[in-house]
């Protein structure tokens, strides 16, 4: 049965894009994660819907019309932050819905029925084709080619910005690539994962890294690995349940994190009972 | 040789200028205690020197390449941000490194030395966010400290620290003054003036005095009110809160 599992070119691509996506997806969402960003890129991915919706009212491809929505949404927002008086939380929740709202208003309008709108808004990894990947492992290349010539100075602008912009580096100039990325990453994902759940690749993996390490580089590595292994166990459950695959890796991501999170508890519970109970 | 240059700067936050017209030359062999009331502009001087803030008017001058080491007064970071306190000190290093930075194995030696110096050389494996303040401020020192700049600019590091330490912070600004310029901001005359070759009064306006020559008469000339706080080895001068 395994190996009918790898017979198909479909389940290949999903591999592929399970490996693709737990690299990239790990060193974003690290990025994402630590740079507490989780509303913001829950606000682009869903504000990309509007450009999504777009793209099927003028008849291209709809992730074309949603990479730009997402890229301007990502863009202002790191634009705005800089302006501390601004409810920057605010503005992102009118960006989410604004965005949900103009992909409706365009798939409404649009010529006939909108045919995979289920797939866009939870995502289908076995659907993933050759151009898919393609896309993806350029993406991957372009976060690799930021991160690893800048990671420390990504490290430390993420870590004190101020302190960062006192050293005369390029700070807004970074701030700016990184957000282009996450925005892309973000979109690039929806294939996978849907826009209702594509921030999971993005959180639950780091989170779980984040149990283990205070080291950035050991979390990026960590959360490519717990992303790559939440994924192939979705899949499988994907296709032994018959369950959507979008679903069933979150699934896994999120055992996958309970299950570290309950065994660190025991062993440093344990560790405890073990120091209490030595004579003194 | 002029490490900054301050020609008539102008800046304030509204309408209202917080410093007006502020001159000021830090030269190598410096150490120069900044005082003033709070509010009164000390930090917005030290954050035109840095380069976060732009004057409305006047001139800043720092030649290329001159090498500023410097402890905000406030630390606007995420204490749960994933970092070691070696990491946070080594950080100091991005502006000899530049945007590719890379940490050789000297640099980790360097920086231990620093933390050393500082007493948290046990904890430098340590998450930044399980330190205590006082043992943060010590290390954002640190992280001023490990470039071996030729300007020290250190904004209140007594700050979260304890007596103990401030001593010893004291001792180790002595150490180094010997070969670095140190322009250190307080707002406490008592606890500087004793280590200070200069005093720059600041409230929107800045005048110099040495340190050898500061008295009541003086800083009431100058509209410069300060609560004047003896610590142990200081000689004692108690002076009373005056106000323009």
């Amino acid at each position: 049965m395994i190996l009918d599992f790898f017979k198909y070119d479909f389940i290949l691509f999903a591999l592929a894009a399970s490996l693709l996506g737990s690299i990239t997806a790990g060193i974003i969402g690290t990025y994402v994660v630590t740079r507490r960003m989780v509303f913001i890129t829950g606000g682009i991915t869903h504000a990309s819907f509007g450009g999504l919706g777009l793209g099927f009212f003028f008849g291209i491809n709809p992730l074309i019309g949603a990479a730009v929505f997402g890229l301007i949404s990502g863009l202002s927002v790191e634009y705005l932050s800089r302006f501390h008086k601004i409810r920057e939380d605010s503005v992102i929740a009118m960006m989410w819905s604004f965005g949900m709202a103009l992909g409706i208003i365009f798939i409404s309008l649009a010529p006939g029925y909108a045919p995979n709108l289920m797939s866009y808004l939870f995502g289908n990894i076995l659907s993933v084709s050759y151009s898919d990947i393609l896309i993806m492992g350029i993406l991957m290349t372009l976060v690799l080619a930021l991160f690893i010539p800048f990671f420390r100075l990504i490290q430390y602008l993420t870590f004190d910005e101020e302190f960062a912009r006192t050293s005369r580096v390029p700070v807004s100039l970074f701030k700016y690539l990184l957000a282009g990325l996450v925005a892309l990453t973000a979109v690039v994902y929806i294939r996978v994962a849907g826009i209702i759940l594509v921030l999971s690749l993005l959180t639950i993996p780091q989170n779980t890294a984040l149990l283990f390490s205070n080291n950035l580089k050991k979390i990026m590595w960590l959360s490519i690995g717990f992303g790559f292994l939440g994924s192939l166990l979705g899949l499988i459950i994907s296709y032994a349940g018959n369950i959507p695959s979008g679903a069933s890796i979150i699934f896994s991501l999120v055992l996958l994190y309970l299950l570290c999170s309950a065994g660190k508890a025991l062993y440093f519970a344990r560790k405890k009972q073990i120091n209490l109970s030595k004579p003194v | 040789m002029n490490l900054v240059e301050l020609k008539s700067v102008t800046f304030g936050y509204r309408n209202e200028p917080i410093i007006d017209q502020i001159n000021l030359v830090i030269r190598d062999g410096d150490f120069i205690g900044m005082i003033g009331p709070n509010g009164g502009g000390k930090s917005t001087i030290i954050r035109i020197i840095m380069g976060l803030l732009e004057p409305w008017s006047g001139e800043v001058i720092i030649p290329k390449g001159t090498n500023i080491g410097y402890l905000p007064q406030t630390h606007n970071f995420d204490n749960r941000f994933p970092i070691s306190v070696l990491e946070v000190v080594l950080s100091g290093l991005l502006k000899v490194h530049g945007i590719t930075t890379r940490v050789s194995s000297k640099d980790k030696v360097r920086a231990m030395e620093v933390l050393a110096k500082v007493g948290m050389s046990h904890l430098a494996k340590r998450s930044i966010g399980e330190l205590s303040g006082g043992q943060m401020q010590r290390v954002f020192i640190g992280r001023a400290m490990i470039s071996n700049p030729q300007l020290l600019i250190l904004d209140e590091p007594v700050t979260y620290v304890d007596n103990r330490f401030e001593q010893e912070l004291y001792y180790l600004l002595e150490m180094i003054s010997r070969e670095t310029a140190i322009l250190l901001v307080s707002h406490d005359v008592g606890q500087i003036v004793s280590s200070v070759r200069t005093i720059a009064c600041v409230n929107r306006q800045l005048h110099y005095h040495p340190s050898n020559q500061i008295t009541e008469e003086i800083l009431e000339s100058y509209n410069c009110p300060i609560d004047l706080i003896t610590h142990g080895h200081v000689p004692h001068r108690v002076l009373h809160t005056h106000l323009p």
